[in-house]
């Protein structure tokens, strides 16, 4: 039972980990620019190609460094020569343009890489078991991906709240005339910051990847839960993204590893049902079967309940 | 230093300025003085590009109309807005820190001079900006644009809702910044302290400039104050 749990939970971490990486960047640009980039998985399915191939000619770590890059230039580019101009139409505007991205991203990688499967590997060196508990084996890459991940989130924790740069950005993001008055290019920082999120949401691609494989679904599959975890943290709260985050990677991980079904939980209020009746199927479920859906029912509970999210804010 | 020619702005299709001309020389402190909606605010947000304008803005010889709000800025022009814009999540030093253009900027104000100017804002550095007070925020609002070296600031409406005696004080600060050569644009509707510590003043009426003067020449001509000042 403790294994299980131990086992659990650090996959859980892993997981919530990862997609903090997306729902930071996502949250970033919507705390920006008051719009949900709904192409922000693409970038990350993106940069999962973009270092699938660069892997086969100069190795992993080539790619884990240069894809993010190629990615958060792509996002920058994006965002200054079509959201900036799509941004003067206003919100639905931007919102059709994220759409239409996000279906252009997926056709090109379809396009350009093809509907397979890729064989995007983790590098040999952490091809190990980082530790052993309870006869089972925590595979190295998973501590490098944690190691990656809380790296990442120091990393942007230290920049944002301790560096100029940083304070410039959360100001820019609540008073962006004020700022611009103060002498800081806004629309460059905008660029920036959207560029950062992308190669963010890159980065996350090139470290999945060869774990949740690499395949044109990817973003889809990822996509979705992204947006879940900015709603129930609390729209363009970055600490509410991360608690989130870490919520939906436990509570799948756990769903995942238990063995309780329906069945079971009805037992225990001394109610038992058939085999052969006709909703026999819904008693049946086990957790583990209704472990993706509970990032949604959570998302429901939390617009019921707390509808601003964990953190967020009710606007004036 | 500033010179703004025959300058018209609209919000949306309504005419908001009508030919507004006026300018302020280095290390002068000018007063823009009317009531309410005549357009003062709305003169200065031109200049620094929030509103798109139309004429002729010169700053330093060069033309402004076209350059956006940053780059307006980075040639030296300062703006105070009139609702302040603190920061409120980010502390007084943030704030200070902020109004820097570049942090190898050496200009003729310091976070050191600025703290020692104001003990106020000294001890409550690492305080979040939004818990200061109305008067406290204006002066850090002030420093921060200060902290960007302009040498010339547009203030809007600074005394507004303020204590006699922190009003006071925004004065002496005023003053104290054009003894070191920093022009100022001083945007009131109390023409108390306008007349005060300006050089020089000009009233607005109707979106354009119907008078222009010295303190003392505006407290002789009391029809003048009758019609376009006093309420």
């Amino acid at each position: 039972m403790l294994d299980v749990l131990i086992f659990a939970t650090l996959n859980g971490v892993v997981t919530g980990l990862l997609l903090f990486m997306l729902a930071a960047g996502l949250t970033l640009i919507f705390s920006m620019m008051g719009v949900l980039n709904f192409a922000h998985a693409s970038f990350y399915m993106l940069g999962a190609y973009c270092a699938y191939s660069i892997s086969l000619y100069f190795g992993f770590w080539v790619g884990l460094l240069v894809a993010p890059l190629i990615v958060g230039v792509l996002g920058a580019l994006i965002e200054r020569y079509g959201l900036r101009r799509v941004h003067q139409s206003g919100h639905v505007a931007e919102l059709v343009f994220t759409f239409g991205l996000a279906f252009l991203i997926e056709e090109s990688v379809q396009f350009f890489w093809g509907r397979d499967t890729k064989n995007y590997q983790s590098p040999d060196i952490l091809d190990f078991a980082l530790f052993t508990l309870f006869g089972q084996e925590f595979s190295a890459y998973r501590g490098f991906m944690i190691a990656i991940s809380v790296g990442i989130f120091i990393g942007l924790y230290f920049v944002l709240t301790r560096t100029r740069i940083g304070i410039i950005i959360q100001a820019a993001i609540t008073h962006p005339k004020t700022v611009a008055n103060l002498g800081h290019n806004v629309p460059l920082i905008f660029m920036g910051v959207f560029g950062a999120g992308t190669a963010l949401a890159g980065l996350a691609g090139v470290i999945a990847g060869p774990v949740l494989t690499t395949f044109p679904g990817m973003a889809v599959v990822l996509g979705s839960i992204v947006f879940v975890i900015v709603v129930i943290g609390g729209l363009g709260s970055l600490a509410g993204a991360f608690i989130a985050s870490l919520l939906i990677g436990l509570l799948q991980s756990y769903a995942i590893a238990s063995d309780v079904g329906m069945q079971d939980l009805l037992n225990v209020f001394g109610i038992d049902f058939p085999y052969d009746h006709p909703l026999a199927d819904l008693w049946g479920l086990t957790l583990p079967q209704i472990a993706p859906i509970l990032p949604f029912l959570l998302l429901i509970l939390v617009l019921i309940f707390r509808p601003t999210g964990l953190l967020g804010k009710r606007e004036e | 230093m500033l010179e703004v020619t025959n300058l018209h702005a609209y919000y949306g299709k309504s005419h908001i300025l009508h030919g507004v001309s006026f300018n302020v020389q280095q290390g002068e402190i000018v007063s823009l003085l009317g009531r309410n909606g005549v357009g003062r605010s709305t003169t200065v947000k031109t200049i620094m590009g929030e509103v798109e304008p139309h004429g002729s803005i010169r700053f330093k010889g060069e033309e402004l109309v076209g350059k956006k709000s940053f780059e307006i800025a980075h040639r030296g022009l300062g703006y105070v807005p009139e609702n302040r814009d603190i920061f409120p999540t980010l502390t007084v030093r943030q704030n200070l820190v902020l109004g820097m253009k570049s942090t190898k900027a050496t200009g003729r104000w310091t976070l050191d001079e600025v703290f020692d100017m104001f003990p106020n804002l000294s001890e409550r550095a690492d305080v979040a900006g939004g818990v200061l007070s109305g008067g406290e925020q204006q002066m850090l609002c002030m420093c921060r644009t200060l902290m960007g070296d302009p040498d010339m600031i547009m203030i809007d409406e600074p005394t507004e809702g303020l204590a006699p005696m922190i009003v006071e004080q925004v004065g002496n600060l005023l003053q104290e910044i054009a003894k070191r050569g920093v022009a100022i644009l001083l945007v009131e509707q109390k023409f108390s302290i306008a007349l005060r510590i300006s050089q020089r003043v000009y009233i607005m009426g109707h979106g354009k400039i119907v008078y222009e003067g010295t303190p003392a020449s505006l407290m002789q001509a009391d029809d003048v104050r009758a019609e376009w000042l006093e309420v």
